[in-house]
């Protein structure tokens, strides 16, 4: 486990009265590629601008390395920001542009010459020196942008959307290539996007947000398959997210059927959120399975078929690489290992659940 | 055939352009080189050299670039005050220092009169106050007040429009890279503002230089700039060849202090208002 870098402790932030963040704790370790996840005005933007010193948190400390860094300026903090929108200078040349922290810095002529040349290569943009920006399609703007944020060496490299802006293919393209950036530099990378698949394809570490609250903290993996609460569920993937009833240990009430899970210590007659993926729900001839319906509609999505099951009144989500028809009868099945049971939400932080899903 | 339909539509433009700015420069070009008798000469272009018009010209020139740089002084902070505005407020006070633009010309100079003159409401202000009167009315520095308080619309405009297309992310991203908030003014905002105070810069000092209803009001005859010694050759002396020809001299000034200003924006995008 490497150390930790940064800690933010108890931030709160609101603006014109509304609040961002309530009392949000995280913690970011050296060297993790952590990614803050979550739907628009979750706060997870406001979180790396608190990060990176354009906002002052209301309550609450930024600890950098073990100091208190809240009250830093931007240009005295040691992280570098990629901005959404390139936000590259437009009055200068794209060496310039890289040159630009450098020269601030007072460099050394040559020691900024070697840092384009290599910056220019780690981004597979060799030669672009004297281009101008205008010049550069929207996917080599956001390389030069990260170009011209990691030359200057900075301990943790935030990144605001940076992938928002481009389209699909690139998108991917440059997925890979953060991770190579990654891997080669050895930075901490702090990553925010509202993209479930990019924050699952190159994190270490996804915090989801929602409503100014972390909902859950974890490894892709933890997060996709053990989704703490509904909204995790719902936004990470697609999702079953049933009302049940839990009846005792390891047997929870769904839709007037009881099945067996694996989950334990909700009490008994406890009202709870089922949470089952659609890749996880088997269907079969009846009279297999705990559950009859009928097939309302097939979509072919490429790797597998997205089909909708009606059966007792719930709109069952299903995917499967098997071919079905429209209109047949057939039996639903889960093992009981891919039945996820949570509690429904209670506290205020927990209602920021509800609302968005 | 569709072609021909397109470029019909231009027609009335160049029946303008032709009509009014065209021909009248020939015909200005015309009278300026040649005499009463209508053959050729040079003399009323040489006439520039005479020491009456000479003065003339470099009062024009001196007064036309003090008016510049006190707007420039003027509009620039005020600029950045207006950018760093609330969004809400922004347009309003924009709407506000545009406002004079819209009432006459006359109205706003005669107006500057009334306030400057001796028994004007500038010095009944100063007397109220127990401070001495000043006589600034028919001095340049009054045509310079007039000048200022004309064109300085023409010099916010231009700059604020440059200063507000500058993202806040640009400041945010030289704010990241190390600048303190000087160094941030001095190589993003300045740089790129430049093309607008070059536009601000054309559009108040070519006015002011061939300006002579202000100097005419506010100087009282007493301040002779290069724009009334023309209007006077035209009304009064009637020498038409005599003010076409100075007209050119003047011309060429105008002409040559944009094309100055043109090689210095190497942006090239022209922040102009219009």
């Amino acid at each position: 486990m490497e150390k930790e870098l940064i800690h933010l402790s108890h931030i709160s932030k609101s603006y014109d009265g509304s609040l961002v963040l309530d009392d949000l704790d995280l913690k970011i370790r050296e060297n993790e590629f952590m990614t803050l996840l979550g739907p628009s005005g979750c706060g997870k933007t406001t979180t790396l601008r608190l990060l990176g010193g354009f906002e002052t948190p209301d309550a609450g400390s930024v600890f950098f390395d073990g100091a208190d860094i809240t009250a830093l300026p931007p240009n005295e903090r040691k992280l570098n920001t990629v901005f959404q929108k390139y936000a590259l200078f437009p009055h200068m040349s794209i060496a310039e542009n890289i040159a630009f922290g450098l020269k601030i810095s007072k460099k050394s002529k040559s020691y900024i010459s070697d840092k384009i040349k290599y910056a220019l290569k780690l981004v597979n943009l060799d030669g672009f020196e004297k281009r101008s920006v205008d010049s550069l399609s929207g996917g080599q703007q956001q390389r030069i942008a990260i170009a011209r944020a990691i030359v200057n060496e900075p301990k943790v490299l935030l990144l605001d959307e940076p992938l928002g802006a481009l389209d699909l293919k690139l998108r991917q393209d440059m997925q890979y290539e953060l991770i190579r950036l990654k891997e080669e530099l050895g930075i901490t990378f702090v990553y925010v996007t509202h993209d479930q698949e990019e924050a699952l394809t190159m994190s270490d570490t996804i915090v989801v947000m929602n409503q100014g609250y972390i909902q859950q903290i974890g490894t892709p993996e933890d997060i996709y398959n053990e989704p703490t609460n509904a909204f995790v569920a719902d936004f990470i993937g697609d999702s079953n997210i049933i009302d049940g009833t839990m009846i005792k240990d390891k047997l929870v009430n769904i839709l007037g059927v009881t099945i067996p899970c694996v989950d334990t210590g909700f009490g008994q007659n406890k009202p709870v959120d089922v949470v089952i993926r659609p890749e996880d729900v088997e269907l079969s001839d009846p009279p297999n399975g705990f559950m009859e319906g009928d097939i309302v509609s097939i979509i072919f999505k490429g790797v597998h078929y997205e089909i909708e099951v009606r059966a007792n009144g719930y709109d069952w989500l299903v995917h499967t690489t098997k071919l079905f028809s429209v209109g047949t009868h057939v039996g639903i099945s889960v093992i009981p290992f891919n039945i996820q049971i949570m509690n429904k939400p209670e506290s205020s932080d927990e209602k920021a659940v509800e609302i968005d899903v | 055939m569709y072609n021909f339909k397109r470029q019909f539509l231009s027609g009335p433009y160049i029946i303008w352009i032709v009509g009014f700015i065209v021909l009248p420069i020939l015909v200005i070009c015309y009278y300026g080189i040649t005499d009463a008798s209508g053959s050729f000469t040079l003399e009323n272009i040489i006439a520039i050299s005479e020491p009456i018009h000479m003065k003339a010209l470099l009062l024009s020139l001196k007064l036309a670039l003090v008016s510049t740089l006190l707007c420039l002084a003027l509009s620039y902070p005020l600029a950045m005050i207006l950018n760093g505005l609330h969004v809400k407020h922004q347009s309003f006070i924009v709407f506000i220092f545009v406002l004079p633009m819209w009432m006459n010309f006359m109205l706003r100079i005669l107006a500057w009169q009334l306030i400057l003159s001796n028994n004007g409401i500038l010095n009944t202000v100063f007397q109220a106050l127990g401070l001495p009167r000043v006589s600034l009315l028919n001095t340049p520095a009054a045509v310079v007040f007039g000048m200022v308080y004309d064109y300085l619309p023409f010099m916010i405009l231009p700059i604020y429009n440059s200063m507000s297309r500058i993202g806040n992310d640009i400041v945010d991203a030289a704010r990241d890279l190390g600048c303190n908030k000087f160094q941030v003014f001095a190589k993003i905002i300045l740089p790129l503002t430049v093309s607008g105070v070059l536009s601000g810069i054309i559009m108040v000092f070519v006015p002011a230089l061939t300006s002579f209803v202000i100097s005419n009001l506010l100087g009282g005859g007493k301040v002779l700039l290069i724009g009334n010694v023309i209007e006077q050759e035209f009304m009064q002396n009637t020498n038409w060849n005599m003010g076409s020809g100075l007209s050119i001299v003047l011309m060429i000034f105008v002409i040559a202090s944009m094309a100055f200003m043109n090689s210095h924006n190497k942006e090239g995008e022209g922040t102009a208002v219009w």
